[in-house]
């Protein structure tokens, strides 16, 4: 087995509301491989995103509090490092980030070639050679190097491009962007949060089509948060599920739509439109965060709570290599 | 067939594109030239990718943009061309319900105060009559009677939704337009909000045109589906035929990049390029012909007209099969 690329060790994080104090991750155990694509899956609320952004150390610092836990990325505890040297060395760096939203990831008012000149300033490769070029010489290098990333995201004429304004620019364009202006400091690890969510369906086939292609190329991991399982199964590896803020079930990708060893796993499965399963959602509502169940987050909600799962929660358990589930009464096979 | 309750006739809606100078340089065609019925008590999909006039439509069905041209045909009077304060007690039939319902509500009116206003505006009922009917409605979405005293930010935002579409169906109207009703809702809630709309469907006895761009929704829930590509039907029929057996190019590209899980994947299989191109600045002839696999010289030259060729489903397309 690999080593892990990055490894998240027993996280928890909280947020300071009005009402309280809302714990949105507790203790989440996460490793990602070298080159894997992982996917991050689970309905709103879930902390998948407050995950991705803890490991990028973009949490809003004036409301999150990180309790405990270890980011370990290269030898480092990402969660010690002061923030200068977090944002030269990592953030951008090694670990890049595509948004959402590509829209608002922009500055409306200067030319995109602008904005990734700027970018270029900062973070280009060429800046962490032996001898970098200077002045002159670095820009152009860089400018080129621009210009074949624009064209590997198959973007055309990315010369005239550079010269437009984002809303010159169509959304499924802005986004190819992002994901060229993700690996142009060529990093190890690049977190896409629901990067595909914004686009209609023929665009995110043609977008989901390049990050898998790219991210094998450049053997480049990419942690992959979405809440529409259809897009995890079509680039994953390997997908991690969460629920209220703990990670319950863990498995490849063929394995997890296969043999779901989770309930809440499975619920949501049969959640999905189709025509065997029929509407089947999932009763009860996600649970608030601020006075959660104590046990397994889920137990509210699930037919095979019992104590047990009201007091404690479960440990990881492995289900086959690769696999992990985190429940005291997992599904097996003849359980279904 | 029974007589449609609504018939659109060759639709258009032309938003003009100004200069600086506020001079009209263009038109962006929103709805150019759409026809369709929509029979009682079906629920008709209305399916496309953002920017091919799918929400203008239910909005001029509705009145909310006036028609540049065609006619709207519901309950044997054309609608198309009425003036806002003419339309008023149309809205009692005819009801628009927004991507989310429940962000229509007033914060500062209790939930008992929002379902009466409509009954205030549109009908003569006396106060315990309305009361009644609100009951009624709300325990029809689901909701306790004991809600009608609390504010909208006092109950969670899916029971917001429902009051939502308790004070749409108060009027008891005949024809609901559902604008992407399930955009922004996890699969889990997703599932149990297209219940309620089957079980108000049946018990009101209520048709649909469910705007969405979400193909598996669609092909759970309506009798047939309209596909639109920059402002025109391209296929119609169906449902199950048109997801069995697409015949225009663009259907096909639509539903081959639903991701499809257990089945080969669309990240190795996908062949559709490019974007749809502007709508103030169409192709000639077909317009999806700039992407299409199947073009020929034909479909520059020639505007294809919607063939009903396959029973129950027509397309609009020279080489459809």
């Amino acid at each position: 087995m690999d080593a892990d690329l990055i490894t998240v060790r027993d996280l928890r994080v909280s947020f300071a509301s009005d009402a309280g104090i809302a714990r949105v991750l507790d203790g989440v155990q996460c490793g990602i491989r070298a080159g894997e694509i992982r996917g991050l899956v689970g309905e709103s609320g879930c902390g998948k995103t407050t995950l991705a952004r803890a490991i990028l150390g973009i949490l809003p610092r004036n409301a999150a509090r990180i309790d405990s836990g270890t980011v370990m990325f290269g030898g480092r505890n990402l969660l010690d490092l002061p923030e200068d040297r977090l944002a030269a060395e990592v953030r951008g760096r090694e670990i890049a980030y595509i948004p959402q939203d590509p829209s608002t990831a922009f500055n409306p008012v200067f030319t995109i070639g602008t904005q990734i000149a700027d970018l270029m300033r900062w973070k280009s490769p060429l800046a962490r050679a032996a001898n970098p070029p200077s002045g002159r010489a670095r820009r152009e290098a860089d400018l080129a190097r621009v210009i074949e990333l624009l064209r590997l995201v198959q973007l055309p004429n990315p010369e005239a491009l550079l010269r437009k304004y984002p809303h010159e620019v169509s959304g499924g364009q802005r986004q190819r962007l992002m994901i060229a202006m993700a690996l142009l400091p060529e990093p190890k690890l690049v977190i896409a949060d629901e990067p595909t969510t914004a686009l209609d369906v023929t665009v995110q086939a043609q977008i989901l089509k390049l990050l898998k292609q790219l991210a094998r190329e450049r053997n480049v991991a990419v942690l992959f948060t979405t809440h529409d399982l259809g897009a995890a199964y079509e680039i994953c590896d390997r997908i991690t599920v969460m629920y209220a803020g703990q990670e319950v079930e863990e498995a490849p990708v063929s394995e997890f739509f296969d043999r779901p060893s989770h309930p809440y796993t499975r619920k949501l499965l049969d959640s999905l439109p189709s025509a065997e399963t029929g509407l089947r959602g999932i009763p009860g509502e996600i649970p608030r965060l601020i006075d959660p169940p104590a046990g397994c987050r889920f137990n509210p909600r699930c037919e095979r709570a019992s104590d047990l799962c009201r007091t404690d929660r479960p440990p990881p358990e492995p289900v086959s290599p690769g696999h992990m589930v985190r429940c005291h009464h997992r599904l097996t096979e003849f359980s279904a | 067939m029974n007589a449609p309750i609504l018939e659109v006739r060759n639709l258009r809606k032309y938003f003009p594109v100004r200069n600086l100078w506020k001079r009209r340089i263009g038109w962006l065609k929103a709805l150019d030239d759409v026809s369709f019925d929509v029979q009682p008590g079906e629920i008709l999909g209305i399916v496309g990718e953002s920017g091919c006039g799918k929400s203008t439509l239910g909005k001029t069905l509705m009145g909310i943009h006036t028609a540049t041209q065609g006619q709207v045909v519901f309950q044997g009077r054309d609608i198309a061309k009425l003036r806002p304060h003419q339309s008023r007690d149309l809205r009692q039939h005819l009801q628009y319900c927004y991507q989310d319902p429940g962000a229509s509500l007033d914060p500062r009116w209790t939930i008992r105060a929002s379902l009466h206003e409509p009954l205030i505006v549109h009908t003569a009922l006396k106060e315990p009559e309305r009361e009644q009917r609100v009951r009624e409605i709300l325990a029809a979405v689901g909701l306790p009677a004991t809600h009608l005293d609390l504010y909208p930010h006092e109950i969670s935002g899916g029971q917001q939704r429902r009051v939502g579409l308790a004070r749409i169906l108060t009027l008891k109207p005949s024809v609901v337009i559902l604008d992407e009703p399930t955009s922004g809702l996890d699969v889990s809630v997703q599932a149990v909000i297209l219940k309620l709309f089957l079980s108000l469907q049946q018990q009101f006895g209520l048709t649909y045109l469910f705007v969405s761009h979400d193909l598996s929704v669609v092909r759970m829930i309506c009798d047939r589906v309209a596909v639109m590509y920059l402002g025109r039907v391209v296929e119609i029929g169906e449902t199950a035929k048109v997801f069995h057996s697409p015949r225009h190019p663009y259907t096909q590209s639509l539903l081959a990049a639903i991701p499809k899980i257990g089945g080969p994947r669309v990240t190795d299989t996908f062949s559709l390029e490019g974007e749809p191109p502007s709508p103030t600045s169409l192709p000639s002839g077909c317009r999806f012909r700039t992407r299409c696999p199947k073009a020929q010289a034909i479909c520059a030259e020639r505007d294809p007209a919607l063939r009903a060729d396959w029973p129950g489903q027509a397309a609009a397309c020279h080489f459809a099969e």
